[in-house]
């Protein structure tokens, strides 16, 4: 590949990107104490004297916590190692003990790896164990801790458990690393480690991004982009932060090393604190606590009671539909946990790619969990066996979704029925007597090959179509008519 | 009993004539009040006296009893806490500015195990800030002075619980032992003084000072007393991870088990350069004192304990700047405004902390830097090791070992305390126990060639509480 895949005009250069994904466990209770861990509170009201650090207060490990940890590696391919806890040293007033409790160079989990929906592998470096800092809310002056009138700190949030996700620098592309943090949410959640939502913080990304000439075995200079709350920011704040480097280096300039903040707004990265002021955080080995080694039976455990992972549905359900396990509507079946109704519906006889086309683009709603395979495919059949145009199946599918009768029952109340095909040929030679113009264009267009033009002209006379049939007309049944007209007419 | 150094009743005795309907635990607490009014302006063993919730247990007792109830083995007797325990409600200062203002909304487990036994908590002592001294002259509120001498010092960090003992305020006493502060103030005021081993008493509730050095001890006047107090905190407890799990054995029981057949090695490295010659011919005395109760008494080497003192001021320092840092004026004490978060916090830690406890948080800040973990920290960490092993070879041949408390007996105020380094030397003998985990304590065992008290310690492997209080036993027998 010559450019950075997916960035327009970065030919020569080659993108490289490390992630670190923090999620909050979920857990009932906190990494080293008996508070609720638990979102949306009354601040300061799941604190007691360990997670606020008081005087004299000692922490003890939360075991489902470690377990979740566990899981997580084990999903991650990674090496469940005993591990030890350590103080990572620094002063921040959300930080309620000034130093937090992390895991340094022995991490409960190291050495494993994500393969994607497009075949990739991710490696991932490690994935530790650590707690949560409360919540700084700035009052006054311009809202930021610098000029701040005042401050408020929450401390619901201190102590919270946290596994931070390390991954290799192995992301080449913006687009691949939307993938990665999709597959990885979808993973957490699907074996109950986290709820993962980005919006609510329980999962947080931090992108090490650098560039390098094609060509080049060393690593460019990375930065480190922090505050990216959605996987859309994720993908414009590499873009943005691709091509910032790349002019840099253009120019002759150097990149620093340094942490910079993606401002969604401003729809670019700003410079923070830069590594070579940065504090040292003198880690040392956290005498509070023991080292965790867990035994080989409950490791067995834990790995026995992990669920399918994504990967493994996908291919089972790609296998079942005869398609290919990136196929968008395989992967979004998967994604959506629909995955299970699907392969009913295809083993009940349903046009796989009908099924599929509905799990994508109609199902991304509340309850469609609910829907039978049965019903599914009875609907497919509808539409198959020209019973029901797509529109009209979507339409009756999302009724059934809302209220749970039949497909049968919905269309025949709907008074769905599909147009005979002598109506509707009788309004395709209409459209095009009136529309003489476009048609000779659209027999033209055809036989030059300008499918460009084609497409356009095809939407022209379906949208007439659809339009006079109010709606009932068979998309599929309009485009052969279409052709067979074309070919008469050639 | 008010007079300095004068007999009182032992805490068993007052638990079991409490117990037994024979005294009155509130007369007990009054005579204690009284000691403390009579001598306290000379001695300042207290930070704060808590007369009237003391009274008002003692009364809570004494009505248990007449209603037929058993308040516990320590029923009415007046204990005095080191003030770096926390008590719920209870202003709990570690001497330090820092914490001005501070109530603790919990009790130290140690605590709630002491209300629980039906001990009654007669104050709060005085201490080197955050434990961090051996004289108890580095605390905020003043140096404690010795009930033996007014003019030297009680020896720290623990001074102030130590006079407690000595002044006769308080049978009992806690305190907290880093390095040797709970047994060298207990040697250099003539009490018994005991640190166990790490782990069989919670921390929790205790402010740290250096967690993997930190345990909670007794103090009493008599080493009866002091096993009879360590059978009332020691134990289990799932608030401290480090805590551990087996069963207390009988540790007053031990204290009159004598010592036929058991090993005893004087640890030569202990007996050398630094060590007052007056100091050595009492643990000489000592180990013959052993030998003629049917001991068997040796010479043991522990090689590494030489290091032990420049392993500790790396490793303790590198912990208490970690553990000293939520001092920051955010959330509870002293704060002192500055323009930012940064400066306020800055400001705050300056005029809170006092000389010595600055000088130990950038020691050990300095200490795990980059660039310098692996020569100081990581060193540090090796010599521990080292000194593990070599206690471990000795407890091969030996069962306790015996080496003196401290190499002086009670210093004058003002003679150390402009000498750090000099007065870190006092905690020579006692330091290396903490770095190995291990249990030693102090007896009292006649006086130095000035007539201060001189103690004897007695070492002893992992949970070897049981033979180490049988040694005391006999030690303090031969004493009389
Ligand atoms: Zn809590």
């Amino acid at each position: 590949m010559s450019a950075i895949h997916g960035i327009d005009g970065l030919d020569d250069w080659e993108l490289v990107v490390g992630l670190e994904v923090h999620c909050e466990l979920a857990t009932a209770t906190k990494l080293f104490c008996g508070c609720p861990n638990q979102f949306g509170d009354d601040p300061n009201t799941n604190v007691c004297p360990v997670c606020l650090g008081l005087p004299g207060s000692l922490p003890v490990l939360n075991h489902q916590a470690v377990e979740l940890a566990m899981r997580i590696g084990r999903a991650l391919n990674c090496t469940v190692h005993p591990s030890v806890f350590a103080r990572k040293n620094y002063f921040y007033p959300d930080m309620p003990k000034d130093y937090q409790v992390s895991q340094y160079d022995q991490p409960i989990n190291a050495d494993g790896w994500l393969d994607l929906p497009d075949g990739s592998r991710i490696g991932i470096t490690r994935a530790h164990l650590e707690e949560d800092t409360g919540k700084n809310t700035h009052a006054g002056g311009s809202g930021r801790i610098h000029g701040a009138d005042y401050s408020l700190i929450d401390y619901n949030r201190a102590g919270v458990p946290l596994v931070e996700i390390v991954s290799e620098p192995d992301v080449r592309s913006p687009e691949q690393a939307r993938t990665y943090v999709a597959e990885l949410r979808t993973i957490l959640l699907a074996i109950g480690a986290s709820d993962a939502k980005m919006e609510e913080g329980s999962m947080r990304v931090d992108a090490n991004v650098s560039v390098r000439p094609h060509g080049q075995a060393a690593f460019g200079t990375r930065c480190e982009i922090k505050n990216l709350n959605s996987l859309r920011s994720l993908v414009r704040a590499i873009e943005y932060e691709a091509r910032r480097q790349v002019d840099l280096l253009g120019t002759g300039e150097r990149i620093h090393q340094e942490t910079r903040h993606w401002d969604e707004e401003a729809g670019r990265t700003r410079a923070g604190r830069s590594k070579e002021e940065a504090e040292d955080y003198r880690y040392f080995q956290e005498p509070d606590l023991v080292p965790v080694a867990p035994g080989a039976d409950w490791l067995a455990r834990v790995e026995a009671a992990l669920p399918v992972l994504p990967a493994a549905r996908r291919e089972t359900l790609a296998g079942a539909a005869g398609l290919a396990a990136t196929h968008p509507g395989v992967v979004m079946a998967v994604d959506r946990g629909l995955d299970d109704l699907a392969r009913g519906a295809i083993a009940a006889g349903a046009d796989p790619v009908r099924v599929l086309t509905h799990v994508e683009h109609n199902l991304a709603v509340e309850g469609a969990e609910t829907l039978g395979a049965a019903a599914l495919a009875e609907l497919v059949g509808m539409e198959t066996g020209g019973a029901l145009t797509a529109t009209q199946a979507k339409t009756v599918l999302a009724d059934m979704v809302a209220t749970g009768r039949g497909p049968a029952e919905i269309a025949a109340e709907r008074g769905f029925e599909a147009m005979d095909t002598g109506a509707l040929e009788a309004i395709v030679d209409e459209a095009i007597a009136a529309n003489a113009s476009e048609w000779a264009d659209y027999v033209a267009a055809s036989a030059a090959g300008d499918d460009k033009r084609l497409k356009k002209l095809t939407g022209f006379f379906t949208g007439k179509i659809m339009q006079a049939s109010k709606g009932q007309a068979d998309g599929r049944a309009v485009n052969e008519l279409l052709t067979r007209k074309r070919d008469g007419a050639a | 009993m008010t007079a300095p150094g004068s007999p009182t009743p032992t805490a068993a005795a007052i638990a079991a004539e409490v117990r037994a309907g024979a005294r009155s635990a509130r007369a007990t607490v009054d005579a204690h009040l009284g000691a403390i009014d009579a001598a306290e302006a000379t001695i300042h063993a207290f930070n704060l006296v808590l007369a009237d919730s003391a009274r008002a247990a003692a009364d809570a007792i004494d009505a248990r009893v007449a209603a037929g109830e058993d308040p516990g083995p320590l029923a009415g007797v007046p204990i005095a806490l080191k003030d770096n325990l926390c008590t719920r409600g209870v202003p709990t200062t570690c001497s330090s500015r820092i914490l001005e203002g501070w109530r603790p909304p919990y009790d130290a487990t140690v605590v709630t195990r002491l209300a629980t036994a039906g001990a009654v908590v007669i104050g709060k002592t005085n201490l080197d800030e955050f434990a961090m001294g051996s004289s108890t002259e580095n605390s905020a509120f003043g140096p404690t002075r010795n009930p033996r001498d007014p003019e030297r010092v009680p020896g720290g960090s623990s001074g102030g619980s130590a006079a407690a003992v000595a002044a006769g305020f308080a049978p009992l006493a806690l305190g907290s032992d880093t390095g040797g502060s709970i047994r060298q103030p207990a040697a250099l005021c003539g009490v018994v003084g005991v640190k166990p081993t790490y782990g069989l008493v919670s921390r929790y509730g205790l402010v740290a000072f250096a967690s993997s050095l930190d345990q909670i001890g007794p103090f009493a006047g008599t080493v009866g007393d002091a096993a009879l107090l360590l059978e009332v905190i020691a134990g289990h407890d799932p608030l401290d991870s480090t805590s551990i799990d087996q069963p207390v054995p009988s540790y007053t029981e031990a204290v009159g088990a004598g010592v036929d057949g058991l090993r005893v090695g004087i640890v030569s490295e202990l007996m050398g350069e630094g060590i007052a010659p007056d100091v050595r011919a009492r643990v000489e005395a000592a180990a013959e004192a052993l030998a003629a109760a049917g001991a068997e008494v040796g010479e043991a080497s522990v090689p590494a304990a030489t290091f032990g003192l420049s392993a500790y001021y790396l490793i303790a320092p590198a912990e208490a700047s970690s553990n000293l840092a939520r001092y920051d004026g955010v959330r509870y004490g002293l704060r002192v405004d500055g323009a930012t978060t940064s400066e306020m916090m800055e400001a705050s830690r300056s005029a809170g902390f006092g000389a010595e406890v600055k000088r130990r948080i950038m020691l050990g800040t300095y200490a795990l830097s980059a660039g310098y973990y692996d020569a100081f920290y990581g060193k540090a960490l090796k010599v521990r090791t080292l000194i593990i092993a070599d206690f471990a070879a000795a407890y091969e041949r030996f069962d306790v070992l015996l080496s003196p408390t401290t190499p002086t007996t009670a210093f004058r105020f003002g003679e150390k305390a402009d000498d750090p380094l000099a007065m870190y030397l006092s905690d020579v003998c006692t330091i290396p126990t903490n770095l190995a985990g291990q249990p030693a304590m102090s007896v009292p065992f006649g006086s130095g060639a000035d007539g201060m008290p001189v103690g004897v310690q007695i070492l002893a492997p992992t949970l070897g509480e049981v033979p180490m209080l049988r040694a005391a036993g006999v030690l303090e027998e031969a004493a009389k």
